[in-house]
């Protein structure tokens, strides 16, 4: 069975158009030709996965759109959905020389959407499995980080299996994901031919510690990967917090992904959003894009403070979302269903801290309450493996291996960041795949080459 | 897997893509950054008796935001001890075995020939290219391309060369004769194992208003310079042609002027030539350019099925022929999508003021319309559309025979009663 027949075709998510379309030829030409190709490229240098930008964008202005594709996809497989969901306006664009000219930086992450959409759509191979070692890999948690670390594996020519607790394949690619950057069936797409290198097995609806143990996967694999990622949602710990219609940020983008003839409850006008960050966000942008009326952002500092990115924040607003700041939720009102939430001003006091205003309270009539507050650290479940520390539920690696406290675990993407981008998930399951790789060899982890970084041939 | 590797006049080389003889190729250091970059083969900066170089050597012509769609250079041949160069040309070589390493020579006298030939080939060299091409300076003291011009001198420098050298000779030509088959029979008359071309054009690159003076400045005055870089690739295509359909040049060819991209090079490599050689580019970008070029060059042999770079030597050379053996009935003409126009009317403009004023538009409308009667296929519109695709030449079943000029006025003179080839229109009102 392929990936994408795993989805539903009646899903809410396809109600959204792309934020960035596919570029034209044209366009695409039009823009590489604008790229200096410069040397030693600052774009390169804030990729987390490296990617020789200047090189692959000069490909596609001499016409050769599967070059360009080969010199990403060798830095970072998952280079498609990358091209689609990276906050290139913070990475790659944030460090482009013309932004010190005051002009427009290229626009890099939609160049790579362009120059991988073909490589997918005509099913071109770059990259061969190698020798078989005999040595085996399981990895957990089909998600990004395990992706980009199995591919890897096989090119170094190890078995891999990953044990994936859910049907479907991708992580947040497939399950949260705002729609108007990636959709579900495009992160199947792309899960489909990073597969097709071989030898990556799947094992859905298996959860680790329930449906196989992980004494079970230290005796019959060589090495384990953890790519679990978080888990649901953070409640709130107020009264009326169980009350119908309040959702959990990620429950609700994924049933919005994934479920079949998914809908938002009749009667949903005005919806608030607990959050300051990138998820909140998203959900707020979601909520407008599914014309809901008065979109809220419900935060408890003022809206500098957000930690999700300003283009972000600046596009919702400009779509009519609106803030409510130093504001922090004391009760859900309601009878069965929200009616209400009941927030406390806050305000930050002569030392810089946050307290809460005596006598504050003040109602937000909403129908519905997204809750964006953060996920569950899914870093428990290795509690008991010998030698893996946790810290505050997240597993802690070594930074330049990837490699945890138990020489035979490696681990990468949120469980150990706690929450970062997708790219920064690929860069650590690729470096967890040389490190494990050299470990499988008899060679240092710490010792196995840098091959993420483009060759310097000038040596200028 | 494409194999790019190439055995020009007997200099084996990894790939066809060879530096030219040039500022790139000044130095051991930098010719062996180069093959660590990718390139195939490098033909050393010309070596001669000492020279000194001016301060201020370089022009460029840009278009638009394009930086240096065309270049020129007032620098003479290297001004680095001979003696540095040829240890280095010895050391490249002891690293570099696999490498083409090519010498560019420039002297004056019979001896001096022997003397610097025979010292290239000691120090390692695995071919010689004589450069009877420099447009500016060494042409003044009858060398470069004052040797290019005069055919007799072209074959007989050849000639010695020839018997001095027991590597392969390339001649590399100056574009700047008449007919480049002149000092292309001369060279191969001399014996020259091949030809290279085309070394650059005789320019002035522009003036500076401001102060009424030439660029590039040398103080207050300036001098004529070499023009390369993209701008002069039709004319290096159209030279590379002329010899590889001559029959008297029977060796071959490496292409040079403005290849820029792996689609710059097998332009050339269609047009008969084995390698091609590039400066101008490498000069704006940085050696790193080889890198797509072979792989973009493998990826278009790939999806065309060659296996190696000979299967394309010359692949286009067929369909060149003379403009009188062409079919003048053959029709097409412009259509307009109309979908796609903006409304912009460039083509209207071009089409009245600089064609054949058959592109109008309705009073009322932005969209113009072609008057297929009248449209005479010249493609001009097409190119001056921004929209791609949206001007597009389709050909016309106008159910005539072919029938070109030689033809037509050999049919004349016979007598026959022939109709008139070509459209009709109101200008031409066959």
């Amino acid at each position: 069975m392929s990936e994408t027949t795993k989805l539903p075709k009646a899903r809410l998510e396809t109600r959204f158009s792309p934020k960035e379309p596919l570029m034209t030829k044209h366009d695409a030409v039009v823009e590489a030709n604008r790229c200096l190709y410069c040397v030693d490229a600052p774009c390169i240098d804030s990729c987390p996965t490296s990617i020789d930008i200047p090189e692959f964008i000069r490909r596609i202005a001499t016409g050769n759109r599967e070059g360009a594709a080969k010199a990403i996809l060798e830095a970072n497989i998952l280079g498609y959905s990358c091209g689609q969901v990276c906050p290139t306006e913070v990475l790659c664009e944030s460090t482009c020389v013309f932004q010190e000219m005051e002009e427009e930086p290229i626009r890099i992450g939609e160049l790579q959407h362009y120059a991988t959409d073909n490589a997918l759509e005509e099913n071109i191979q770059f990259f061969e499995a190698g020798e078989p070692t005999g040595q085996k890999v399981a990895l957990v948690g089909a998600g990004p980080a395990s992706l980009s670390c199995a591919h890897r594996l096989r090119r170094f020519g190890h078995e891999t299996t990953i044990f994936e607790a859910k049907e479907r394949p991708g992580g947040l690619n497939t399950d949260g994901v705002a729609p108007y950057k990636l959709q579900a069936d495009q992160s199947l797409r792309e899960v489909e031919y990073v597969r097709q290198i071989g030898g990556i097995d799947i094992e859905y609806g298996t959860k680790v510690g329930e449906d196989v143990t992980l004494e079970e996967l230290e005796d019959e694999y060589d090495a384990i990967f953890i790519g679990v990622g978080l888990g649901a949602d953070n409640r709130l710990g107020v009264d009326g917090a169980d009350l119908d219609g309040v959702w959990g940020a990620v429950e609700f983008i994924e049933r919005l992904k994934v479920e079949d003839n998914f809908e938002l409850p009749d009667g949903v006008d005005r919806v608030c959003v607990v959050g300051g960050g990138n998820t909140a966000i998203d959900v707020v942008r979601q909520m407008r894009g599914l014309d809901v009326d008065d979109v809220m952002m419900v935060y408890r500092r003022d809206e500098a403070s957000m930690s999700g990115y300003d283009h972000e924040w600046e596009g919702a607003k400009k779509e009519g979302a609106r803030g409510v700041w130093h504001a922090q939720p004391a009760e859900i009102i309601g009878d069965g269903q929200v009616e209400a939430l009941r927030c406390r001003r806050t305000r930050t006091n002569d030392n810089g801290e946050l307290e809460v205003v005596d006598g504050s309270e003040f109602d937000i009539p909403c129908d519905m309450i997204v809750l964006a507050i953060g996920q569950s650290k899914l870093g428990e479940l290795f509690e008991d493996v010998e030698g893996l520390e946790l810290d505050w539920g997240c597993v802690v690696v070594d930074e330049k291996t990837q490699q945890t406290g138990n020489a035979k675990y490696f681990a990468g993407g949120d469980c150990v960041s706690g929450g970062k981008e997708v790219v920064d998930a690929v860069e650590e399951g690729k470096v967890a795949a040389r490190s494990i790789d050299a470990m499988l060899q008899g060679r240092d982890p710490a010792e196995a080459e840098d091959d993420a970084r483009p060759v310097a041939v000038s040596g200028y | 897997m494409p194999d790019l590797s190439v055995d020009f006049a007997g200099i084996k080389s990894p790939n066809p893509f060879w530096l030219a003889s040039a500022p790139p190729t000044n130095s051991g250091e930098q010719v062996m950054r180069a093959f660590d970059a990718g390139w195939g083969g490098a033909v050393w900066k010309t070596l001669g008796q000492p020279i000194v170089n001016v301060s201020s050597r370089f022009g460029s012509v840009d278009y638009g935001d394009r930086r240096m769609i065309g270049f020129n250079n007032i620098e003479l041949i290297t001004d680095r001890p001979l003696e540095d160069n040829f240890r280095e040309i010895e050391e490249v070589k002891r690293h570099y075995p696999e490498h083409a390493v090519i010498v560019s020579l420039m002297v004056e006298t019979k001896e001096e020939w022997k003397d610097i030939i025979q010292r290239s080939i000691d120090a390692g060299a695995d071919g010689l290219e004589l450069n009877f091409g420099c447009p500016h300076g060494m042409c003044e003291r009858g060398m470069g391309s004052a040797v290019g011009q005069e055919p007799k001198v072209c074959e007989e420098i050849t000639r010695w060369a020839m018997e001095y050298s027991d590597v392969p000779v390339i001649v590399k030509l100056t574009p700047n004769v008449t007919d480049i088959t002149v000092p292309g029979r001369a060279a191969t008359r001399g014996g020259a194992d091949a030809l290279s071309l085309i070394n650059t054009v005789k320019s002035i690159i522009g003036v500076n208003l401001d102060e009424g003076v030439i660029e590039p400045k040398v103080k207050n005055k300036s001098s004529n310079g070499g023009y390369c870089g993209q701008a002069v690739r039709p004319i290096a295509l159209h030279m590379t042609n002329q010899l590889a359909q001559d029959r008297q040049v029977d060796i071959p060819i490496s292409g040079i002027g403005g290849v820029e991209t792996w689609r710059d090079a097998l332009e050339f490599i269609h047009l008969g030539a084995g390698t091609v050689q590039v400066c101008t580019a490498v000069m704006h970008h940085g050696y790193r350019i080889v890198r797509d070029m072979i792989d973009g060059t493998e990826r278009f042999m790939r999806e065309k099925g060659f296996e190696t770079i000979d299967e394309m030597v010359g692949r286009a050379l067929p369909s060149y022929d003379d403009w009188g053996n062409l079919d003048l009935n053959h029709e097409i003409i412009a259509k307009i999508d109309e979908d796609l126009c903006i409304g912009c009317q460039k083509c209207v403009a071009a089409c009245h003021d600089g064609a054949h004023q058959c592109i109008h538009v309705e009073e009322g409308t932005r969209v113009p319309y072609i008057d297929e009667a009248e449209c005479i296929g010249c493609n001009l519109c097409m190119y001056v559309c921004p929209v791609p695709d949206c001007i597009k030449m389709v050909e016309v079943d106008n159910g005539k025979d072919s029938m070109t000029w030689n033809e037509y006025t050999a049919a004349k003179e016979r007598g026959e009663d022939v109709e008139h080839p070509g459209k009709s229109t109101h200008q031409t009102h066959f």
